[in-house]
């Protein structure tokens, strides 16, 4: 088993309830099962897949890269930015988180 | 060597830019000669404004729609409460006229759009991102590598910003090396999502601001291929190295877009909001009257816990944040009548489209929200 530091951002946050935790996995991991052992227990987490910008140690991933003990994950959603709120019946983009 | 010169006055204005080896005369000469478009004028578009028209930018281009509301006030600090009310873009050119009126101001009261974006971003030499939305970064990112123009981007959520220049004709990445596209539709927004600290785009702003000031004078290390992350809670700034993707769309070896595309599809914007059946929908009058009688539905409320204590109507059941709701479908009773709400009706239109999927059939949506029942029935209830 190896240790891995996870670093979240933005709406990330909120599902998961905290910005940082230490997970538990597999010699061989890549970043990719990271994130989908985190989907597995934040269901709300799921609708991001495919939409993230991986870093492992500060450096750009891609979700195949194997995890050595000890690696920081960095997963960064998009954000629009801005403080715009949704009115009702306006035009509203469906990206943005829930 | 610039081929503008600096007048007298302006020598006095710069003078703390002209000590410095690293700007010096040829520095402001070339901030002056230089031309910074800035898309949206809101609260990363107002320290950006300033600062580049106090540091004697010699054009700045404005776009923006929007018009001055009191609650842009809280960040928008490029805006006051005398142009509550007025166009973005005026009242800004008011405030920049009085900062520095040695330079130039062109306002564009329009949205960027695919049809006028290269029109608009021709003749800048920095194109900055100030916006708010996915389909008008998306657009500008598009916009910039085509145009072979650097793109310097922020972005900010709550108490976290990000900021990074894209520029792949310096070997950097875009936005879409990283994004290649956003997801599929069907997710629809939070109106609770809107939430920033002021001082927020303040930071961002200013990196913004920064950078583009150093690419305006070729001074430095730009912010090219790195990302900062700025985290306002735990006051941490971390920096990713990034790179650029060869398979980008619009920036890679083989790009698919080659040209401006409707961003509003492509985002998945839709046309009004979704639409739900009229059996799922209730109005504020006819919720009052209901929660009068015998009969009275359960009243679920899908916002957040720091906006019940804003407002809330009364005799609400229950709470659970639609963030939860997919959690916790199981605390409720599908056999028993229920209302939905939130804010606008955004979110709890959404809870309503999910609690059918999981088999209810008597649930509605309050249209409106908490907003409309403030004005239709409790004006006492605050709007927020
Ligand atoms: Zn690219």
């Amino acid at each position: 088993m190896i240790t891995i530091h996870v670093r979240l951002f933005a709406a990330h946050r909120d599902i998961v309830g905290r910005a940082e935790m230490t997970v538990q996995q597999e010699t061989g991991a890549t970043v990719g099962a990271v994130w989908e052992r985190l989907v597995a227990e934040y269901p709300s987490l799921g609708r991001y897949t495919g939409r993230l910008l991986y870093a492992v140690n500060q450096q750009f991933a891609e979700p195949g890269a194997v995890l050595q003990d000890g690696d920081e994950v960095a997963i960064i959603p998009p954000v629009s930015g801005g403080a715009r709120r949704i009115e009702p019946g306006q035009v509203c983009n469906r990206f943005n988180p829930l | 060597m610039s081929k503008v010169s600096l007048s007298n006055e302006e020598i006095a204005r710069y003078s703390r830019h002209l000590i410095m080896p690293e700007v010096g005369m040829e520095g402001q000469r070339r901030l002056k000669q230089g031309s910074v478009l800035l898309i949206g004028s809101g609260g990363l578009g107002s320290p950006l404004a300033l600062y580049l028209a106090a540091a004697g930018v010699g054009h700045i281009g404005l776009v923006d729609f929007d018009v001055v509301d009191a609650s842009n006030l809280q960040r928008q600090i490029v805006h006051g409460t005398s142009t509550v009310g007025m166009p973005k873009t005026e009242s800004a050119r008011r405030r920049l006229r009085d900062l520095n009126p040695h330079i130039e101001i062109t306002v564009y009261e329009t949205q960027i759009t695919s049809a006028n974006a290269f029109e608009l971003m021709r003749g800048y030499d920095v194109i900055v991102d100030g916006t708010d939305n996915f389909p008008t970064r998306y657009l500008t990112n598009d916009a910039s590598v085509l145009l072979g123009k650097p793109n310097v981007y922020g972005s900010i959520f709550r108490f976290e910003g990000q900021a990074t220049v894209f520029a792949p004709q310096q070997g950097g990445p875009c936005y879409r090396c990283l994004y290649p596209e956003p997801p599929p539709p069907g997710l629809v927004p939070s109106c609770a999502e809107g939430g920033v600290l002021g001082v927020l785009p303040g930071v961002i702003g200013t990196i913004q601001a920064t950078e583009t000031i150093k690419l305006l004078t070729g001074i430095g290390e730009p912010l090219i291929g790195r990302l900062m992350l700025y985290d306002a809670l735990g006051m941490r700034f971390r920096e990713l190295k990034l790179r650029r993707n060869p398979n980008c769309p619009v920036c890679g070896e083989n790009p698919s877009v080659t040209t401006l595309i409707d961003y509003e599809q492509f985002c998945g914007i839709a046309p009004e909001a979704p639409a739900i059946g009229g059996q799922y929908v209730i109005t504020p009058l006819e919720l009052a009257d209901w929660l009068q009688r015998d009969d009275r539905p359960f009243l679920l409320d899908v916002r957040n816990p720091y906006e019940v204590a804003i407002a809330s109507i009364p005799g609400t059941d229950k709470l659970i944040p639609i963030d939860q709701l997919p959690e916790r479908i199981h605390e409720l009773d599908s056999a028993r009548e229920m209302v939905v709400y939130c804010r606008s009706g955004v979110r709890s239109g959404r809870a309503v489209e999910l609690l059918k999927q999981a088999g209810f059939r008597k649930v509605k949506n309050l249209e409106g929200g908490v907003l409309r029942w403030s004005d239709d029935v409790d004006p006492t209830v605050a709007k927020y």
